[in-house]
């Protein structure tokens, strides 16, 4: 055999599950805005991706006050009192849970972004498959394997992870901070999940201390193949560097171990400032399942008032640390959980799966205000309905590629599977992603309609476009998608199309139009 | 052969040495253990001396007693008398014509040469290879296969350096008759056999022009070897007076119609006749020269001037005592362990079952602080994880897709450093004999990663090669476990089966997180699985184990705990 240069061969590697500071973290490597981003050094953006695990209760977390009296007959156990409501300046008819006053200042000082009742068509309200579809991108009833951020990586690296780390990308793509394994990281080819190794690894990296293991053989063996473990993961040397460029942060986090996702933020807020070009970090938070319990005697406490103060002292500490750290110009951040809850309480003061619910992105470029319209709640809720998606999470995906990590449109479907719109979200003057005012101008317009309305047999359809691909879709009240009347390329202008009543039941259906970052929905009813 | 750079190995990389002078011993013995018989044990005994611990085999062995158990991995009861082995077939007929061979046909017996030009190059060395994969793949309830592995790294021959295909595979046969054999025939055996007379030069080794190589090696490599100072317990002398005693066996590759033909055989002409007069390390022994075919019974009466040594006993013990408990061999254990054991081999005439036999049914053996300290060689990382995770290889319609399936797992112990076959030398792998670090020289920050990525690569898409996929398919494991719908249960299931070592709460709790991804209640996997087995061809709930799965059994291999055995 052949004596061999251990060294000069590169090691490729890509995920790692480790620790630091306590949380398992894994390590992937090929961000697909990467190309753009690293040769160009258009910028050196980073995305920090919050996953709240369980689905969260948005209606209870972005209250649409304007809907409160509606609101307060489908919910009354677990209804937040409208004069806790925490306030959203020039939005008076929408505002926070009373947990989540950092947020609130967040958003009143322009660095917070709301987009209301976001989901897909026909919304699965199992965890697991739900996940499934915001990390893999999928539609509702398709099955992907891989993720949608690991497509981008392979997309954009090919090659990965042969000839990785390199001088252009010394540094692991995306890092993944927490928990749970994320199917968003997945690459098609295996090699985009290779690697190593040891829960514990970067935590012992970190401190530079040996895990404990029994005093026998089988424990100096164990020690001796988790050290290699730990020499031989890749980028543990870049981490560690970045870590230890950071000796001060903000004092705002609160105290270690009280609050898990402040924790994981306050490693990711350390690593972009020691110097990590690393594109997508993910963390997590926990326990949203609400089914019982939601709140306490007093609806502004127990369980889900606890995680939303998690949520939003975590978030506030961290744009605190950012702005200390003078990272504030390459960090965006971004909400998500498997999906929302159901509008009608249950009897265990909780609230059972849903559907569409609203997502944050916040940063110092995003473009701050609320995106689309606080949800309609009927004065008649049945426990089976639910809020009518008005963007699709896809399109978000979408938005933060080219105009937060600009990846030139043309190849947003490449990565996504299909053409999704992007949505005014970012304020980017690298990558001047479409203007907030453009909808603003269309705002106060109906752009979409229906007549007769309510109707039995059939209704018409108007709807006008500015041009360009234009989408019309009917909804049923649990958010169901049963058909879609317009999907094309059209000329600006008013069209009408015909909608049958094809033995639905009576209730409320949704007609909704998206036309660019232009979206509105339709309320319509059918009756017998 | 030159004589080997020998010794000039890697010591383990850029790894510091810990200091473990107070890692705990065991002073236990060969007293027959009576302790329990549970999965804990059945997995040392099974993960020590096959490839791998598999559910079935598992559960099979845990029906037996103890005794019971030992005696069926060592053939003695619950199997056929041994059968040699279906020979390799021309699975390269895709690469090149062989004249002497029809593709699928089996070509050890034929020429490597077609009007005297070779023509097989390396596609026949390769062929062997992978057919001993597959042999160790498909392994019986035996330790045959890990002993073949044992000898071929006592007895080297490098499949390279020999070269002649036939040569090779009566070698590898040989090994296998003789793995749990008679020791002393075993090594008069191998000592004529024509792929080591090719390797040591015993082919060159005449009356005119002595050659030592072999002669050399018997003493230090092979049976006797040299004391713990490394000073031998033979001197130069000896080499030399054993060397003319092997002088006059050639090989005959050119007749295969012969009754030589690819057989080594005795040619008196080339034989020294005089006396060789050994040293006072043998007692100053005398084998009187012998001329004509009478000179070939030499090589006998050198294996009992040799074997009547004792240390050639404690070197092979000590040498089945690294492979199969540990490589520290401190005082206790020479003394509790190592000469009772070469007792027993002197005792029986150098029978290797009884031997083997008692080190398997010994306390030492089952002793806790014995447990779980083997690092996986490379070929039982890569064999065990195929055959724990119940990789179905292709079937034998397609010859070259199926060698080419038996290759890959092949070429990825090669690439962790164990090529079969093709040691780096003839002292064999280091691991197993470079001190202090041994075993620990498996694993390095080029090895462990790749180890890392094979798993890794099983877990998800797997191998495919001329249409025929290897993988795990981790669905269809799972639904061959006890429980897999209570992850609880399933978590304690894959890691009785995997890691020989106890798994931390911490470790079984993230694994719990990976099933669940992320959510509270253990019911979500349930209903998740439970929904996959209402309706399998569901894609959707089909996809949505799977993937979880994946990480999951991804996730266990990644860990250094899988690392050990």
């Amino acid at each position: 055999m052949k004596r061999r240069d251990f060294f000069r061969k590169t090691i490729p590697a890509a995920l790692l599950p480790s620790l630091l500071n306590g949380f398992s973290f894994r390590a992937f490597a090929g961000s697909p805005l990467m190309q753009a981003l690293t040769s160009a050094t258009l910028n050196d953006h980073a995305l920090v991706l919050i996953q709240l695990n369980g689905g969260n209760d948005g209606l209870n977390t972005v209250i649409p006050l304007d809907q409160y009296s509606n609101l307060s007959s489908a919910r009354s156990n677990i209804l937040i009192p409208d004069t806790q409501v925490l306030s959203l300046n020039g939005y008076a008819n929408t505002g926070f849970h009373p947990a989540m006053s950092g947020m609130q200042q967040l958003f009143n000082n322009g660095l917070l972004n709301i987009i209301q009742s976001v989901g897909y068509p026909s919304p699965n309200f199992s965890h697991f498959r739900a996940t499934d579809i915001w990390l893999t991108g999928s539609d509702s009833d398709q099955v992907i394997s891989s993720g949608w951020s690991g497509r981008y990586l392979n997309y954009e690296y090919p090659n990965f992870p042969t000839g990785y780390p390199n001088p252009t990308m010394p540094d692991p793509l995306a890092l993944q901070i927490g928990s749970s394994v994320s199917l968003a990281l997945q690459g098609p080819a295996s090699s985009m999940g290779m690697a190593i190794s040891d829960p514990t690894s970067f935590y012992n990296l970190i401190n530079g201390i040996q895990d404990p293991a029994p005093n026998t053989n089988a424990g100096k063996e164990l020690t001796y193949i988790r050290q290699v473990a730990q020499q031989s993961t890749l980028y543990s040397s870049v981490i560690l560097a970045a870590a230890n460029n950071i000796t001060q942060q903000s004092a705002m986090y609160p105290a270690a171990g009280l609050n898990s996702l402040a924790d994981q933020l306050k490693i990711v807020a350390r690593l972009i400032a020691g110097g990590l070009k690393t594109k997508i970090y993910m963390v997590n938070l926990g326990g949203f399942d609400t089914h019982s319990s939601q709140v306490d005697t007093t609806t502004t406490s127990g369980e889900h008032a606890d995680l939303l103060r998690k949520l939003s002292e975590a978030i506030t500490a961290f744009m605190d640390d950012v702005s200390f750290l003078n990272i504030e110009n390459r960090v965006l951040g971004m909400t998500f959980s498997e999906f929302g809850r159901r509008i009608k309480s249950n009897s265990s003061d909780g609230t059972d799966h849903g559907a569409a619910a609203p997502l944050f992105v916040f940063g110092k470029d995003v473009q701050s205000g609320i995106l689309g319209s606080n949800p309609v709640i009927d004065a008649v809720v049945t426990s089976n309905d639910n809020l009518p998606m008005q963007y699709d999470f896809r399109s978000i995906y979408a938005s933060v590629l080219q105009d937060w990590f600009c990846v030139p449109s043309s190849d947003l479907s490449n990565i996504l599977l299909q053409n999704f719109q992007t949505l005014p979200i970012i304020q980017s003057t690298a990558c001047m992603g479409v203007g907030i005012h453009e909808l603003n101008q269309s705002a106060g317009i109906n752009l979409i309609n229906n007549y007769p309305n309510p109707f039995t047999s059939s209704t018409y359809i108007n709807f006008t476009t500015n041009g360009g691909h234009t989408l019309v879709q009917v909804f049923d009240s649990e958010g169901k998608m049963i058909k879609t009347l317009a999907d094309g390329e059209y000329i600006a202008g008013t069209y009408k199309v015909w909608f049958e009543n094809e033995n639905y039941n009576s209730g409320v259906y949704y007609a909704r139009l998206q036309n660019g970052s232009v979206q509105q929905v339709r309320n319509m009813m059918i009756v017998k | 052969m030159n004589r080997r750079e020998i010794f000039s190995g890697l010591q383990s990389m850029n790894n510091k040495k810990q200091d473990f002078d107070s890692v705990a011993r065991t002073n236990s013995g060969l007293t027959p253990y009576n302790g329990n018989w549970t999965i804990a044990e059945v997995r040392q005994l099974l993960k020590r001396t096959m490839f791998g611990s598999t559910k079935s085999d598992l559960n099979y062995f845990l029906g037996l007693s103890m005794s019971d158990s030992v005696d069926t991995i060592l053939e003695l009861i619950n199997h056929p008398a041994y059968t040699l082995p279906s020979p390799p077939l021309n699975n390269y007929s895709n690469i090149l014509t062989d004249p002497q061979c029809a593709a699928g046909q089996p070509w050890p017996g034929t020429p490597d040469t077609n009007n005297g030009v070779v023509f097989t190059f390396g596609v026949r060395r390769k062929s062997l290879k992978s057919w001993w994969m597959s042999q160790i793949l498909n392994q019986s309830r035996s330790i045959r296969e890990k002993m073949v592995l044992f000898w071929s790294n006592h007895f080297v021959v490098e499949f390279d350096i020999v070269q002649v295909s036939t040569y090779i595979y009566k070698y590898n046969t040989l090994l296998r008759e003789y793995a749990l054999g008679n020791f002393k025939d075993f090594t008069k055996q191998i000592t004529i056999n024509s792929a080591m007379l090719i390797y040591l030069n015993g082919d060159k080794n005449t009356a005119l022009a002595p050659n030592e190589n072999y002669g050399r090696e018997l003493q230090e490599l092979f049976t006797v070897g040299k004391d713990s100072n490394g000073n031998p317990f033979y001197n130069e002398e000896d080499v030399k007076e054993a060397a003319r005693a092997l002088t006059g066996w050639r090989n005959d590759l050119v007749n295969s119609s012969s009754a030589n033909g690819f057989n080594s055989y005795f040619q008196p002409a080339k034989h020294d006749v005089n006396n060789k007069v050994f040293s006072s390390s043998y007692n100053n022994a005398v084998i009187t020269g012998q001329s004509g075919v009478a000179g070939a019974n030499e090589v006998d009466e050198l294996m009992n001037i040799i074997f009547q040594r004792n240390e050639v006993a404690e070197f092979i013990c000590r040498k089945l005592y690294r492979w199969f408990v540990y490589y520290v061999i401190d005082a206790s254990t020479e003394i509790n362990v190592i000469k009772p054991l070469a007792n027993i081999f002197r005792l029986n005439n150098y029978d290797i079952v009884p031997v083997l036999s008692a080190l398997f049914k010994s306390e030492h053996f089952f002793d806790v602080l014995n447990r779980a300290c083997l690092i996986k060689s490379p070929i039982d990382f890569a064999a065990a994880l195929s055959r724990e995770y119940d990789v179905v290889f292709p079937d034998n319609s397609d010859i070259t897709a199926q060698y080419a399936a038996w290759d890959k797992i092949r070429s990825q112990a090669a690439a962790f450093q164990l090529d079969l076959g093709d040691p780096p030398n003839v002292a064999g792998w280091q691991a197993y004999y470079q001190d202090p670090s041994y075993h620990e020289m498996w694993i390095n920050s080029d090895t462990l990663p790749k180890r890392n990525q094979f798993s890794d690569r099983m877990t998800n898409n797997g191998y495919t090669n001329l249409g025929q996929t290897i993988v795990i398919d981790v669905v269809k494991f799972t639904e061959s476990l006890s429980n897999p719908s209570d992850p609880i249960a399933l978590i304690y299931e894959v890691l009785a089966i995997s890691y020989a070592i106890d798994p931390t709460p911490g470790l079984q709790a993230y694994l719990l997180s990976i099933l669940l991804s992320g959510q509270a209640s253990n019911s979500y996997w349930t209903v998740a699985w439970d929904a996959y087995v209402s309706d399998p061809l569901n894609t959707t709930n089909y996809n949505i184990v799977k993937t979880r799965l994946q990480s999951f059994y991804k996730y266990i291999m990644d860990l250094s705990e899988y690392q050990l055995s």
